[in-house]
């Protein structure tokens, strides 16, 4: 096979010297590369809020510890189900059925323990159980339809919805079950979720000053803070693994991928419906630790609660900067998207404004995301 | 004369009363660039997915060093080294240069028994399998959709040449681009050839087949209409082939000889 060719050698040489130096690519500006980075309206969103409230209600006692913990406990709630959400939407679906989880689940545990005597540990375990079967429930659906999740977790928002109103009213005839803070005394399980840790470092620190002492009433002389409740160490352990997960390990590729393009992953070998069904079981398990923290928290139950929790899971993911399309986004933007959540919503509070204006915020801030991830994706891609 | 790498004879693919081929032979020798060429609706695209284990054969033989195989899927193909590269489904824009090329087969580092994604490994093997494609990355981390079309098919034919491709069918990779973008994807070809690598060059351009094929042949109407050597024929004879004879040759008078 001996053939001359000049042709298409000539042009490959000279295509390698050009682009060695493309005239016509311009050497990008550390400002723009940090632009193109998920997190980045996230975290500019961040420093405004702070710095808005720092301005508007220092004098409040939002930054004081126990205004921190109040702001804190609501951000890790949105975090807890915002790390969820972030992981099913890199991987190019969505799961409006949050909201009806949490309810669903905290009836379960307070349905077996309160009313049917089981132990809470069991009553945990099980609701556990049946949201990860609804999970893999709505994933399966979704794979073999080819239908959008959007349809199938609406269809699942309100199966779950009902069931759960349904099962209270039948047991109980209330929509209402209260007594679990007395069932999960010394449950191991329970602690888990609704105790509290590191109660030592806030009694040294009321000690030597830091923080204030009750000066009355039955609490009279113990800190202001008795320890960080056990909701806020889930969200930071559920934003760590989250965070490891995605961007440091090959399972975290295969989501990026299944969201991307799923048919390309399939080429290279990519268990595009193994991931997806697997987030949505995340995304499911996320809600059940958020019910049940709730339920530990409060000591009860009710058929309502969750209700819109998926769509303010949504939105912190969208400020967190990931694209509802799939394939791009961060865990720890939806972790930041999740605290500007919480800090406005109690910093209105503490500013003594109407409450309802947080909703007009959340749906200003909202579109001022999807806007700006809309700009950062075109420059990602280069279209135009 | 070298044994062939893939061998198909007489492949008919029949879809319920559609016979979409009806009688294709096509081999590929180690080291060679086999032009696919025909018209829209030759058949091309039901021979190479035939290749390469999405569509089962309706009748006929694929040998694979002599052996007679049946693909059930692609990853049997690419498990025996036909790996294809598809005009449009070959690289996810949203990722990295490096997270596309190991996509599938991320490497891993053990850390006791936590398992992550060795990223010094794969990016400096991203970079230096790019640079001997003459690409130059700013950084591994710079996302495909930063990439030209042309850089783009060719991230995708250095990954599967990376992951062990004997024979390399590239579909149409030529169709949506530029004309240096062109040039660029044919002497990645040139240089991928060079190694031994078979590979099946679908296009129904004839001066880019011309430009770097060492063998031809035409698919009409879902058969072969023969395979011919370099040198052995035409540009123009190729082109009337491909479509199917004296249509194109009057209609080439009326367009002055432009076609």
């Amino acid at each position: 096979m001996t053939y001359s060719q000049p042709q298409p050698q000539q042009n490959g040489a000279a295509s390698v010297v050009e682009l060695a130096k493309d005239e016509r690519i311009k050497e990008m500006p550390a400002w723009r590369k940090a632009l193109i980075r998920p997190e980045l309206g996230a975290i500019c969103g961040t420093i405004i809020v702070f710095a808005f409230f720092l301005v508007v209600a220092r004098s409040t006692g939002m930054f004081a510890p126990q205004g921190i913990l109040n702001w804190g406990v609501v951000s890790a709630q949105f975090a807890i189900i915002a790390v969820g959400a972030c992981l099913l939407m890199i991987a190019g679906e969505f799961d409006l059925s949050v909201g009806s989880m949490i309810g669903f689940a905290g009836i379960v545990i307070a349905l077996m323990s309160v009313t049917w005597g089981y132990p809470v540990w069991l009553a945990i375990i099980v609701a556990f159980a049946i949201a990860l079967a609804v999970g893999a429930l709505n994933g399966y659906l979704v794979i073999k339809t080819g239908l959008p999740s959007f349809i199938v977790t609406l269809a699942f928002l309100y199966v779950l919805r009902g069931l759960t109103i349904y099962g209270a009213i039948a047991t109980t005839r209330q929509t209402i079950i209260g007594g679990v803070a007395e069932v999960a005394q010394g449950d191991p399980l329970a602690w888990l979720f609704g105790g509290k840790i590191l109660g030592f470092l806030f009694v040294w620190l009321a000690d030597i000053g830091l923080i204030g002492k009750f000066v009355a009433g039955p609490k009279a002389g113990q800190p202001v803070i008795d320890g960080i409740p056990m909701l806020i160490i889930w969200a930071l352990a559920l934003i760590a693994f989250a965070h490891v997960l995605l961007t440091r390990t090959r399972f975290g590729n295969w989501i990026f991928a299944s969201g991307g393009d799923a048919q390309a992953a399939r080429y290279v070998g990519v268990p595009v419906n193994r991931v997806k069904i697997l987030m949505f079981m995340f995304s499911a398990f996320c809600a059940t630790v958020f019910a049940t923290c709730q339920v530990m928290e409060f000591g009860s139950a009710a058929a309502d609660r969750g209700l819109l929790k998926e769509f303010e899971a949504i939105i912190s993911v969208v400020i967190g900067g990931a694209l509802l399309t799939g394939g791009y986004g961060s865990v720890i933007g939806a972790a930041l998207g999740a605290l500007i959540f919480g800090v406005v919503q109690q910093g209105l509070f503490f500013a003594g404004v109407e409450s309802s204006l947080f909703r007009v915020f959340l749906g200003v801030i909202l579109l001022m995301a999807v806007i700006l991830n809309t700009y950062i994706r075109r420059m990602i891609t280069g279209e135009r | 004369m070298t044994k062939p790498l893939i061998e198909l004879i007489d492949i008919e693919k029949h879809f319920g009363p559609v016979i979409a081929l009806a009688g294709v032979s096509v081999s590929v020798l180690p080291g060679e660039c086999h032009c696919l060429l025909g018209d829209n609706g030759a058949g091309k695209s039901t021979f190479i997915k035939t290749m390469s284990g999405v569509h089962k054969p309706t009748r006929g033989r694929i040998l694979i060093d002599g052996q007679e195989v049946a693909f059930s899927s692609p990853r049997d193909a690419m498990a025996a080294g036909v790996a294809t590269v598809y005009q449009d489904l070959a690289m996810i824009p949203l990722m990295s240069v490096a997270r596309n090329f190991w996509m599938g087969r991320e490497p891993i580092r053990k850390f006791g028994p936590i398992k992550l994604f060795d990223f010094e490994r794969a990016n400096a093997i991203t970079m230096e399998e790019m640079a001997k494609m003459g690409i130059r990355l700013r950084s591994p981390d710079q996302a495909v959709g930063t990439l030209s079309g042309g850089e783009r098919q060719t991230v995708a034919i250095a990954r599967a040449v990376y992951f062990g491709a004997k024979v390399l069918i590239l579909d149409e990779p030529t169709s949506a681009l530029g004309v240096r973008q062109t040039a660029n994807v044919l002497a990645t070809i040139d240089k991928v050839r060079k190694n031994g690598i078979g590979i099946v060059f679908i296009t129904h351009n004839v001066r880019h087949a011309m430009a770097v094929g060492d063998r031809f042949t035409v698919l009409n109407r879902g058969r072969t209409l023969g395979t011919a050597k370099r040198g052995e024929i035409k540009a123009e004879e190729l082109q009337d082939m491909m479509a199917g004879g004296q249509e194109l040759a009057a209609l080439e008078g009326s367009l002055g000889g432009t076609v």
